[in-house]
């Protein structure tokens, strides 16, 4: 393992914790702009965060032990997921630990704790909103592994940065499968990180929330780690879609050197910059659906997955 | 046999007896069992030392199983001077049996250290009594596994039913628990007769019952089939496969905790046990479409359990639902191999057999460790109802804190090592596009999208078991007075939830112990070069993964995040009320509760239940909200099946009339036709 190996794989998880919130910021922005109303500065959510890690944890009183870790395993699992992802460069050494199922169980294990967390006060809104955010993250897996499942027979590999290097290997040409998985993607990652049609993250409206709903006893640097996770979890999301379906610019191996490594980190941010524009006018564009809705909308995402996957199968076979 | 090297010649040497030490191993269980008749009622003697010495016996079963399995010996053999004039017993020990032996004693040490804080007298059966059938029950499961004829299989398959139909029905006074104890033995009995029957197809008219003959006898297609079908009929009886899983429901519940651990982590493993050893080792060719049945029925087994587990509200019942859907999950592992080994794929059967293998062992590490937990939080608080529980982490903190493990652990996440073999069985199912046969390879890798489903319905019930039962606040004001568990049954549930991080941790030292037994069944064994810290089962280019780095990182990054925090910013909290949204009044009774948890489930798999339901007009007085959910597998199948039987028993009764005269002529009656068959 090399030193410039080691750079890389510190220099994407810290590039992924200090810019996941300024992409958030301009999705907030673009919405704004979408909506016609004054726009918050992009460096909103960072003084948002400053904001709260000043200020004084007030705790519920029956809280145990299991709810004051789970912000920090929030965090922790979505900053091991960013280093697993490869956002900027596929030589990354951790990748080897994990491959994408496991970053399925990685984004679980994070959800299960949040779940818990929000029932371990025992208020009515923080049991309703473990509930159903349990409930699309079931609807949501399957529907993600058949999108992964696609990337996985085409390249061969389970680990995305063998994924992204059989992809940019030849150039500009996409398997007509992944379109389908795109779309399945693109339904699947607004369901999970708790924005419109599912979820609103604007909202305090009580009876519609999610994630809201199990973060709303938290306060302080508690809540700023778990927003800062969400932040995390959302460009992680956006990451591995890049590497799905847009690989190109990332550095692949043998060919990571300084300048292509500051390339690849401009390509990233052309790309977060183009995609959330994108997510603020679909945010936009639509309206929330009805919390018993939501299983339509993901059963939708699994069948256009699976229909990519057989267009794979009866293409490729 | 990489361990072989290093094993040291010593051990060498010991492991040429190791069957026989098994023996006296087993022997000791019963001895220990018989001991406990001599004071049936000293609780203290009988708990304080025949069921520690017990866990000590297991512990060496797992020792010497682990050495059947690493060791590379040839399959040892030895003839029991016992069984009738002409069929002895044969015991024979290989790295099936090895592996099985391994997963008995390292759950049963557990649950045995358990079971010695657990056990009160004065519930039901007598404490020497429990402890005599609690042990035979132990004996009998590792004599199935080491049993070599048909004959020494059903004596000991029969035995491990009766021991634990006793121990099911120990409080007897209760009628629901007889009626599920009835339920059981029918159902035990059942599986036992198809079992019965395919070991009559196996011998193939040569009339020699050892296993031996078996493997040499060489069947049609047809009758191959046929001792296939009735094993699985047979076996998937006592593992719970959908729709032979009613009795598991009744009778895990039914049990006292540390028996309820015993029969879901282990009793349903001797079947999948009979399951491999018949497919894979009895019969000399297996079939595609075998493993597209078995495949089949363990995804959908899969699914109903996580289904039906997801709206219970009494939390071993919710256990024993999530017991079929993990054996539904074995029983998929098993029917990929047996259809990639149909296909010429032996590496891809291996790798699926392994999932299978290992999910056996996990599932007896966890879901023992969760029926256990349930044990102490009974005795804590009296209460099997979630809807009467609640806020128990702070009253339990160690059962708390090890139920957790065991929560995350079934759930499927990483880095434990539910996750290990959920990981390789989807990876498994990776590879089934290159099954050759069209239409199948294309519907087949859907199974994965259940198996997704089942693993993400898995972990929404255990977020209902942990949040309903360990967190929230108290919903019963008695709660407040419920204690922690005592020191025995902290190391029993220590001693599981150590297996759980073990193996989630290490992954490659159970990959290597299944590695073994594909190795024997089917002469190949996935990728095992790999480190220690390392699992990549086919190469490190299509998959690799690692639990331990894996756990470093979160403990690492969780770590500097705390660190960092407390210096960048500060440490300062203060208590206050909770906050909701501002909501003054907060009741015990505003959570949600068990049933409101399962709304989702109900709503979204109607199809599935039969529901009951009765809902308050807004205008009531007094509301009053109740539903009962039920098997429509009792309507359509089982109501149907006991009335038939019920109609030929009367029509059966009419030849028992009841006069002396006719029963005569029945006699004269028959012996005329006797007569007509010696003319």
């Amino acid at each position: 393992m090399t030193a410039l190996t080691m750079v890389r794989q510190f220099g994407e998880v810290l590039l992924a914790i200090a810019i996941a919130p300024l992409f958030s910021g301009w999705i907030a922005q673009c919405r704004a702009w979408l909506q016609s109303r004054a726009a918050p500065p992009l460096t909103q959510p960072y003084r948002m965060l400053r904001k709260l890690f000043q200020k004084d944890v007030a705790l519920a009183t029956n809280a145990s032990a299991l709810f004051r870790m789970t912000p920090y395993i929030l965090f922790g699992t979505m900053v091991l997921a960013a280093a697993i992802i490869p956002s900027i460069a596929t030589d990354l050494p951790f990748a080897r630990v994990a491959d994408a199922i496991a970053l399925i169980g990685l984004f679980a294990t994070a959800r299960v704790f949040l779940s818990l967390a929000a029932m371990d006060i025992g208020t009515a809104f923080g049991s309703m909103g473990a509930r159903r955010d349990m409930m699309i993250g079931f609807l949501a897996e399957p529907a993600l592994l058949m999108v992964l499942f696609n990337a996985f027979l085409l390249s061969g590999s389970t680990a995305l940065p063998n994924v992204v290097e059989a992809s940019t290997a030849h150039p500009f040409l996409m398997d007509p499968s992944l379109l389908f998985a795109a779309v399945a993607f693109l339904m699947v990652l607004l369901a999970e990180n708790a924005r419109i049609p599912i979820d609103n993250p604007a909202t305090h409206l009580e009876l519609t929330m999610i994630h809201e709903a199990m973060a709303l006893e938290y306060s302080a640097r508690h809540l700023a780690l778990v927003e800062w996770a969400s932040d995390l979890k959302l460009f992680n999301y956006a990451c591995i879609g890049f590497a799905l379906f847009l690989p190109w610019g990332i550095a692949t191996h043998g060919a990571d050197g300084a300048l292509a490594l500051g390339l690849a980190v401009a390509v990233l941010l052309a790309k977060l910059t183009v995609a959330g524009a994108a997510l603020a006018l679909i945010e936009s564009l639509s309206a929330k659906l009805r919390i018993f809705r939501a299983p339509e909308y993901l059963a939708m995402a699994f069948l256009l997955a699976v229909l990519g996957l057989l267009v794979h199968l009866l293409l490729g076979a | 046999m990489s361990l072989a090297g290093e094993t040291s010649r010593y051990m060498v040497a010991f492991a040429k007896h190791d069957l026989s030490f098994l023996l006296m191993l087993i022997c000791g269980w019963v001895i220990l069992g018989i001991v406990g008749l001599v004071r049936p009622h000293r609780m203290g003697w009988i708990a304080r030392i025949l069921f520690p010495v017990g866990a000590l016996i297991a512990l060496g079963i797992a020792v010497l199983g682990a050495i059947a399995l690493l060791s590379g010996h040839a399959p040892q053999i030895f003839l029991l001077p016992l069984g009738l004039p002409n069929l002895p017993f044969h015991a024979r020990l290989d790295t099936l049996s090895g592996f099985f032996l391994l997963l008995l004693g390292m759950a049963g040490a557990g649950i045995s250290t358990f079971a010695a804080g657990y056990f009160r007298s004065g519930e039901g059966t007598a404490p020497g009594l429990l402890c005599l059938q609690y042990h035979v029950f132990l004996a009998s499961m590792a004599l199935v596994i080491l049993a070599d004829d048909a004959y020494f299989f059903m004596v000991a398959w029969e035995t491990m039913a009766l021991s634990s139909y006793f121990l099911v029905t120990a409080q007897h006074r209760i009628p629901e628990i007889r009626r599920a104890g009835f339920l059981y033995l029918l159902m035990a009995h059942i599986g036992a007769l198809c079992i019965l029957l395919c070991f009559g197809v196996l011998q193939g008219g040569r009339w020699l019952f050892t296993f031996d003959a078996m493997r040499g006898a060489s069947l049609t297609s047809f009758w191959a089939s046929a001792a296939f079908l009735l094993a699985l009929i047979g076996f998937g009886a006592k593992a719970g496969l959908v729709p032979l899983h009613v009795w598991l429901p009744e009778a895990h519940p039914a049990a006292p905790s540390p028996v309820s651990a015993l029969m879901s982590g282990l009793m349903l493993k001797t079947a999948v046990y009979g399951m491999l050893r018949i497919t894979f080792d009895l019969l000399h060719i297996r079939y595609w479409w075998w493993g597209v049945l078995v495949l089949g029925v363990g995804l959908f087994s899969a699914l109903f359990g996580a289904i039906f587990a997801a709206v219970q509200t009494d939390m071993k019942r919710l256990l024993a639902y999530s017991s079929i859907e993990n054996i539904g999950l074995i029983f998929t592992g098993i029917g990929l191999a047996i259809l990639f080994e149909a296909c010429h794929l032996p590496l891809f059967a291996a790798l699926a057999l392994a999932a299978a293998l290992i999910h056996s062992l996990n599932h007896s590490l966890f879901k023992s460790l969760l029926f256990l937990a349930t044990g102490s939080v009974l005795h804590a608080t009296n209460q099997r109802s979630l809807g009467k529980l609640g806020g128990l982490i702070r009253r339990m903190p160690w059962v708390a804190a090890l139920a957790l493990i065991g929560t995350l652990a079934i759930a499927g996440l990483p880095p434990l090592n539910g996750f290990v073999s959920e990981w390789l069985l989807l990876q498994s199912f990776l590879f089934t596009p290159q099954i050759p046969h069209a239409f199948l390879n294309m519907l087949i890798p859907l199974g994965a999208a259940v198996l997704a489903l089942t693993a993400a319905l898995a972990a929404y019930v255990m977020v209902k078991f942990y949040g309903v039962i360990f967190l929230g606040q108290h919903r019963e004001p008695s709660l407040v007075h419920a204690h922690d568990a005592d020191w025995l049954e902290r190391i029993g549930l220590a001693w599981l939830a150590l297996g759980c991080v073990a193996i989630g941790v290490l992954p490659q030292l159970a990959l290597r112990a299944a590695g073994a037994v594909t190795e024997t069944l089917l002469g190949q064994a996935v990728n095992l070069t790999s480190p220690f810290w390392l699992i990549a089962p086919i190469t490190s280019r299509q998959a690799s993964y690692s639990g331990l780095i894996l756990l470093a990182g979160i403990i690492g990054v969780v770590g500097i995040t705390f660190v960092g925090v407390r210096i960048l910013a500060h440490g300062r909290m203060r208590r206050t009320v909770p906050w909701d949204c501002g909501y003054p009044w907060q009741t015990s009774r505003m959570q949600d509760t068990a049933e409101g948890f399962g709304q989702p489930i109900r709503h979204i798999f109607d199809p599935f239940f039969d529901m009951e339901r009765e809902l308050p007009f807004p205008t009531d007085v007094a509301p009053h909200y109740r539903i009962h959910i039920e098997d429509r597998m009792w309507k359509t199948l089982y109501l149907p099946i006991a009335r038939g039987v019920q109609r030929l028993a009367d029509w059966i009764g009419l030849l028992q009339g009841g006069r002396l005269s006719t029963y005569l002529l029945y006699s004269f009656l028959t012996l005329i036709v006797l007569l007509g068959f010696v003319l």
